[in-house]
């Protein structure tokens, strides 16, 4: 089974991935990519302790999770795959190759940024870059959790904040 | 709300940070019981990105003297953010999984040290439990009770 979920969500591991995404998909790893993050033991015990024991989470740095890709989608079991921003899941994307559809679960509100939808900002240049990434093949839309209806990238853009 | 610390009264403070109203819920249940909510500063992680609720929290923390954050999912991002605090702020303890109970067993005790918080805590593990229901009470059918 592939990872079923290719999220840009800036807090990344928290209530909505672990059991909001995490328990009605049977989720079991996790993989979190950030090139800080993964270089730094004080953050990534402060993310797995977050996570329930049933759960693993593992740390990439962009390179290493193109690298270690193909394996964690070619796991039997289910997963998430987190980027805490839009640059770091577009480096993924266009380095991978593999990557079809990204959710886009929480960019938050912050000098620059524009709202879009209740859970999304972006600035100018991150909408560009949504843009060029949904022009690449990839299919974007935007769910913070399972029971919403996704939102798709042109009705994001065009979104007031509502 | 006060207690006495060397012999000077303080404010005695906590943080319950949680998803969607659950703060607010829960401390006006404490206030509604105890009349002691004021104890408790209510955050919501509701429309907030993993910085700016760090920063709320860390404001409120410095705005009123807080020594214990209270939180309610430990995979939740109140509970990244409130660890993420008390990373600078030594005298502070986060607790997660946080429920009525240990709110109350903590707005009416007086110990802010790690021992009188894990009392509190132990409060409120004790209070969730499975209370037999009316299947268990009722006699077999057959079995002669009349």
């Amino acid at each position: 089974m592939p990872i079923e979920l290719y999220r840009i969500d800036d807090r990344l591991v928290h209530g909505q991935v672990v059991v909001g995404w995490g328990q009605p998909l049977n989720i079991t790893f996790v993989v979190l990519v950030d090139d800080i993050i993964a270089t730094s033991d004080w953050e990534q015990e402060l993310y797995r302790m977050g996570a329930p024991p049933e759960m693993t989470v593992t740390f990439e740095t962009v390179e290493s999770a193109t690298a270690k890709l193909a394996e964690y989608q070619s796991r039997a079991a289910h997963g998430i795959l987190l980027a805490g921003d839009i640059d770091t899941m577009r480096r993924l994307v266009e380095r991978s190759g593999t990557i079809n559809h990204v959710n886009i679960g929480g960019i938050h509100h912050r000098a620059g940024r524009t709202a879009r939808l209740r859970y999304v900002f972006l600035t100018p240049e991150e909408e560009v870059s949504l843009r060029e990434m949904g022009a690449g093949g990839v299919t974007i839309t935007a769910q913070d959790v399972p029971a919403t209806t996704p939102v798709p990238l042109d009705e994001v853009l065009a979104g007031t904040g509502e | 709300m006060t207690s006495s610390a060397g012999g000077v009264a303080v404010e005695r403070r906590a943080i319950v940070a949680g998803h969607g109203d659950f703060a607010q819920g829960v401390v006006s249940a404490v206030q509604a019981i105890t009349g002691k909510g004021d104890a408790f500063r209510a955050i919501s992680n509701c429309d907030l990105g993993a910085a700016a609720l760090e920063e709320l929290i860390r404001a409120t923390v410095d705005a009123n003297a807080v020594r214990v954050i209270f939180t309610d999912l430990p995979a939740g991002s109140c509970t990244i953010a409130a660890r993420r605090v008390a990373r600078e702020v030594p005298w502070l303890t986060v607790v997660s999984g946080a429920n009525l109970s240990v709110l109350l067993a903590w707005a009416m005790g007086t110990d802010d040290s790690a021992a009188g918080v894990e009392r509190a805590v132990e409060r409120g593990r004790s209070a969730m439990t499975v209370l037999p229901g009316p299947k268990e009470t009722l006699p077999v059918e057959g079995g002669g009770a009349h």
